[in-house]
């Protein structure tokens, strides 16, 4: 019982972390029509961010939180002013392309900048722990899953209910009807990037607390992992994205657990395949319909 | 009466097909004037273009005294210039009342419930369907909103691209009695159709298009009566 417990609660502290970053991933395909694999490595921007924050400015955690969120933002609208807005018309193989070419550029800057060893990002004391049922609870696992339900009511709420949710709803679904509205396309993009990556920076600050060690690939295997929890979930869809993102954080616990380690990311790309065989559109995504 | 709007010498393609050839019209304020033509003539192409949708490479579009056709898509509800595109192009997964919102989302806050009301008594049926997804609504009402969308902004001008398309004659009738009613509450319509008949018997003036050319204009009274109207457009002859 207590093995799992342990399982169920390690495994939705790692499945937020996932939620969190495929949130990213599904925003901006859901709006700019386009996959950013350059996504995962905001994250790892996001860790060495606080890494610096925390080690070099003597910031205190919260703040340096918030500097990482402010930067990642701002990274993320820089990349699609400067690699993306120009691809608009382009064809999406171009983009892909370029996003690839985004992610490596970004890795390799952070190996100019902090060098290829691993640096161990800062750990928040103080937070504590409590037990229930003979099963330890980390502090920052407790932050991490409320953090993460906060920002996902958050979400679910800007996007349902203010004119700017709306706005980029309405792109999302039809750009040209959007325009035709007299929403900017442009500018709805631009701060869709701004939230995924502010998202993919708080995740990167539950990442590091949770794994310690960061290095310049530090972002890849989270963000694939999390961009295959968005098309879990059904990409463009953010309850998808946030189901798809727990669920696969805790199949991969479980299956850590309870069948192998090191088949355990095996088992969680096994699950995806399955899933899209069965609903090509993911769990909660939407069949395209038109009414002639 | 001064002109609304006037297209001067407008060449529009599609890569290296030449869809719209040197079109040249204008619509005075508090007109209807129609563009009718064959499936192809150019005549949505025709509208795009006037709402930024796309570009001419020669040629001015001036609306209200200004030269709009470099400003981009998202500035023409600015300005007073509305589309209903062709297709509706509804929000499908958005309830009617959203739709309504983003059609004012050019205006203060405080406008947007006399814009709303306004809207819901043209057509009451989208207040009886204001919490429901627009996709589930049936092609006339799909219609109706995108018309009543298009008019939360208040335009100077409303343009219209085949409006009664895919309707049942019961509903088109409905939808050019409200084209009229809009009309006589003082606003100036560019109406695209392929029901020239219908077209024709509420527009002022009309232009005939071809293959993207204009290649004929006059009162809409008159082309309706015109032997060659007739024989091409009303299926008569």
């Amino acid at each position: 019982m207590s093995i799992f417990l342990r399982t169920f609660i390690s495994g939705l502290n790692l499945g937020s972390i996932y939620a969190l970053i495929a949130l990213g991933y599904s925003m901006v395909y859901g709006i700019a029509k386009m996959l950013n694999f350059a996504h995962g490595d905001i994250i790892m921007i996001g860790a060495y961010t606080g890494i610096v924050a925390v080690m070099n400015l003597h910031l205190p955690p919260v703040v340096a939180l918030i500097v990482s969120v402010i930067v990642c933002a701002g990274l993320g609208m820089l990349i699609e002013t400067l690699a993306y807005k120009p691809l608009r018309q382009a064809p999406s193989l171009s983009v892909l392309i370029t996003a690839i070419g985004v992610s490596y550029f970004l890795q390799n800057l952070a190996l100019l900048i902090f060098g290829s060893e691993q640096k161990a990002y800062p750990q928040m004391s103080g937070l504590g722990s409590f037990t229930i049922l003979d099963v330890k609870v980390d502090g920052i696992t407790v932050m991490t899953l409320a953090v993460t339900a906060v920002i996902m009511i958050g979400l679910t709420l800007f996007i349902n209910g203010t004119r700017m949710g709306k706005a980029m709803r309405a792109v999302s679904e039809d750009r040209g009807a959007a325009e035709l509205m007299g929403i900017s396309v442009n500018k709805t993009i631009l701060i869709t990037f701004a939230i995924g990556s502010g998202l993919a920076a708080i995740a990167s600050a539950f990442y590091g607390m949770t794994y310690v060690y960061i290095k310049p690939t530090t972002g890849s295997m989270p963000g694939i992992k999390a961009f295959t929890a968005a098309v879990f979930g059904g990409i463009g869809s953010l309850p998808g994205a946030m189901l798809g993102g727990i669920l696969l954080g805790l199949i991969e616990q479980f299956a850590k657990a309870y069948i192998s380690t090191q088949w355990s990311d095996a088992i969680v790309f096994a699950v995806l395949i399955l899933v899209l065989i069965v609903r090509p559109t993911g769990l909660l995504g939407k069949k395209s319909t038109e009414k002639v | 009466m001064a002109d609304l709007l006037s297209l001067e010498n407008i060449n529009v393609y599609y890569g290296n097909i030449h869809a719209i050839k040197n079109v040249s019209f204008h619509v005075q304020e508090g007109e209807i004037v129609t563009l009718i033509g064959a499936n192809g003539a150019g005549k949505s192409t025709t509208l795009a273009t006037i709402a930024g949708l796309m570009r001419s490479r020669t040629g001015s579009i001036v609306f209200g005294g200004e030269n709009i056709s470099r400003l981009p898509a998202s500035q023409m509800i600015r300005r007073g210039l509305s589309l209903v595109p062709e297709g509706r192009r509804i929000f499908q997964q958005m309830s009617v009342e959203e739709n309504l919102d983003m059609g004012a989302f050019t205006l203060d806050r405080s406008e947007v419930a006399a814009h709303e009301e306004r809207v819901y008594s043209l057509f009451p049926r989208l207040k009886e369907r204001r919490r429901q997804v627009a996709g589930t609504l049936s092609g006339g009402e799909q219609q109706m909103l995108a018309m009543g969308r298009a008019m939360m902004s208040a335009p100077r001008l409303l343009m219209l691209d085949e409006p009664s398309m895919g309707l049942a004659p019961i509903l088109v009738e409905q939808i050019f009695g409200i084209i009229r009613e809009l009309h006589e509450s003082g606003v100036t319509i560019l109406l695209v159709e392929q029901n020239a008949q219908a077209a024709l018997s509420v527009a002022n003036r009309a232009y005939v298009m071809e293959t993207g050319r204009v290649v004929m204009e006059g009162p809409g009274e008159e082309l309706l009566h015109s032997e060659k109207v007739r024989q091409a457009y009303l299926g008569e002859g």
